[in-house]
């Protein structure tokens, strides 16, 4: 069927019926086809973007490339400023920030409560005592702060509340939880850790959709290590943030080769992911596999109607041109051409419109979820797997019609008989 | 050479059998001039198309020099009709997305001819039947009568052993019929074997032999 004269004869078919059919028709044809792309790419795009962003989020602004974190059956990373000796040597590392991280609760109204029976407005956070700078060079901090002040190096007493903790910004309430009330930058609110209370003042409030930084309290290291007395300086979180185009995996493993790995968790951002978040990526890859066979079936049925309506209204000319000696499978594959025309160039507008509009807009501009800042996802390979899937779709929806058509009695087909 | 035995067409409808074809015989040399007449419904057309291989008798037996076309597979056939033979029918059967020089150009391509030689072909045969002017101009941009010069170029561009004619002035006012006529006269002339359906007895003159049809049967054959 495929022989070369076939093809060459196909070709030569195609193109004219393409040139002299209506133009409107053919460009309704190629944007049906571009959306099918966009279909097939952008909706499972944003699927996982969605999380994406999440994930993206938790990268950037928390865990950085790699973080160290203290053992499971320990309170703290121990030997901790050999350990930040090494990360300061590393040529690899471009900022490190190192934290402590206690649990502790909060306490809003204690200055107005007038007797013992009142209900104490307390919070449960993870307070965590940094330093402003590094903080700030490896996870950019001060760009989340919506209301009040990033924190300085020498702020005594002061802290930055994430926003969960504020019922301003808390509009829900769940079972267990509650959030301070009338509190914003300059009230006074009393922390207390490990039995130690302390009265601090807010300074800012921290807004972001990373749960471990709307949830925390953040104050100045030296404090909260005074606080706690963790004398021997040792931290319970390092994040390192990497130069450009180092392999995380690499620098995890000059930690772990240092023996880092036997007194604390050496990870890079993607094995600190937590498997619920790995399970949901699955599941909406499978979901937006799911949608995409939907647009594939539907692209295909676009398809099979174009080509059979086509090749029905032109029954009698296929009649005439096997009647004059053209064979059959030059025939087919000229409707084979017409299909992929139609599916190469909803294809090429398509990566157009993604790759020099959607991509670059959607990460300049992700959509606000709620608990995402939604990205467009979208890898060359996966979506040159798509427009192939789309090509041999689409090729076989027109392939169909066509063939059904064609194999009718040739004499029938010239007279327009059924 | 053309050799038709006891050739049988039946159409079904339904449970209905209609017999338009009730045993035709008939032989026809290379080079002969053949008119096929009768009255409407008669089965002249139905003919046409068993010898012409466009369609496939019920019975009987079809030779061309020799060959046995009713054994020939689908492909066999068609490969049969694109290189030895011509056809040229009442509605032209042009393709409209194609100029008069692809359209003529098309059967020599698809016979394996390298392009420029197709053109070159397609080129003289339409500047033999007076269209050497109007090369590039599409079906719908040409006359009735045009249209059927370049069926007849289309026909004949690659030489076919046998040209077969279905009523090809039926549609055409009697200027165009009769340079129809003169130049399947000059065809003729120059060897071709045509066989043509007509029911116009002044068109039917201009071949050798008129076979007369009736009833699915041939009725009478007049020499001219």
């Amino acid at each position: 069927m495929f022989s070369s004269l076939n093809i060459r004869m196909g070709f030569f078919l195609a193109k004219r019926q393409i040139k002299k059919s209506s133009l409107w028709t053919t460009i309704l044809i190629i944007f049906v086809m571009f959306f099918t792309f966009l279909n097939l790419v952008v909706v499972s795009g944003i699927l996982v973007g969605l999380l994406q962003g999440a994930v993206n989020a938790v990268h950037i602004n928390y865990t950085s490339d790699v973080i160290i974190s203290s053992l499971n059956n320990k309170n703290y990373i121990e030997n901790s400023p050999e350990i930040i000796k090494i990360i300061e040597s590393l040529p690899q590392v471009e900022n490190f920030s190192a934290r402590y991280l206690e649990g502790g609760t909060l306490e809003a109204n204690y200055k107005t409560r007038t007797s013992e029976k009142e209900k104490p407005n307390i919070s449960s956070a993870s307070i965590y005592g940094i330093d402003p700078v590094a903080e700030n060079n490896v996870t950019n901090l001060s760009k989340f702060i919506v209301e009040g002040e990033y924190l300085a190096p020498g702020d005594y007493d002061k802290v930055l509340l994430g926003s969960y903790l504020d019922k301003k910004y808390m509009d829900f309430d769940y079972p267990g939880f509650s959030a301070l009330e009338n509190v914003e930058p300059g009230t006074k609110i009393r922390m207390k850790i490990n039995d130690i209370e302390r009265e601090v003042t807010i300074k800012g409030i921290v807004k972001s959709k990373v749960d471990q930084l709307s949830m925390g309290v953040f104050m100045v290291d030296s404090q909260l290590r005074s606080i706690i007395d963790r004398n021997d300086y040792n931290v319970d979180e390092i994040s390192i943030k990497l130069k450009d185009d180092i392999d995380p995996n690499m620098v995890r493993d000059i930690l772990k080769k240092n023996g880092i790995d036997k007194v604390a968790k050496v990870q890079t951002y993607l094995d600190a992911q937590p498997k619920f978040i790995k399970d949901m990526i699955e599941t909406f890859s499978l979901l937006a596999n799911l949608l995409s066979s939907i647009g594939l079936i539907v692209a295909s049925i676009t398809i099979f109607i174009v080509i059979f309506i086509n090749a029905v209204t032109r029954k009698k000319f296929i009649g005439i041109l096997k009647g004059i000696g053209i064979n059959e499978s030059a025939i087919e594959i000229s409707y084979i051409f017409q299909s992929f025309f139609y599916a190469f160039c909803g294809s090429i507008i398509g990566l157009i419109v993604l790759y020099g509009f959607l991509q670059p807009w959607m990460t300049a501009h992700p959509i606000d979820f709620s608990f995402s800042d939604g990205i467009l996802v979208a890898p060359v390979g996966g979506t040159m797997l798509r427009i192939g899937l789309l090509m041999i779709t689409t090729i076989i929806a027109g392939f169909i019609p066509a063939r059904l058509v064609i194999r009718k009695n040739t004499l029938d087909s010239i007279l327009g008989r059924n | 050479m053309i050799k038709v035995k006891n050739l049988i067409k039946t159409f079904l409808d339904g449970e209905k059998e209609t017999k338009v074809l009730k045993g035709i015989d008939l032989e026809v040399e290379n080079g002969e001039f053949v008119a096929i007449m009768g009255r409407s419904g008669a089965g002249k057309s139905t003919f046409l198309y068993q010898m012409s291989l466009l369609d496939e008798p019920t019975g009987g037996e079809i030779k061309i020099d020799d060959i046995d076309v009713l054994a020939l597979s689908t492909s066999e056939r068609t490969s049969f009709r694109l290189s030895k033979l011509g056809y040229v029918f009442q509605d032209y059967a042009l393709l409209p997305e194609m100029t008069a020089l692809e359209n003529v150009a098309l059967p020599l391509l698809m016979q394996n001819f390298p392009e420029k030689e197709a053109y070159e072909k397609a080129v003289e045969h339409l500047t033999l039947v007076g269209l050497g002017e109007r090369l590039n101009n599409l079906p719908s941009q040409l006359s009735g009568g045009e249209q059927q010069r370049v069926s007849i170029a289309r026909a004949i561009a690659h030489n076919p052993k046998i040209l077969f004619a279905d009523e090809p002035t039926a549609n055409l006012d009697n200027e165009s019929s009769k340079m129809i006529m003169e130049i399947f006269k000059e065809l003729h002339k120059n060897g071709q074997t045509i066989i043509m359906v007509t029911h116009e007895p002044e068109y039917s003159k201009f071949a050798q032999k008129i076979i007369k049809i009736d009833d699915g049967l041939i009725i009478d054959i007049v020499f001219n």
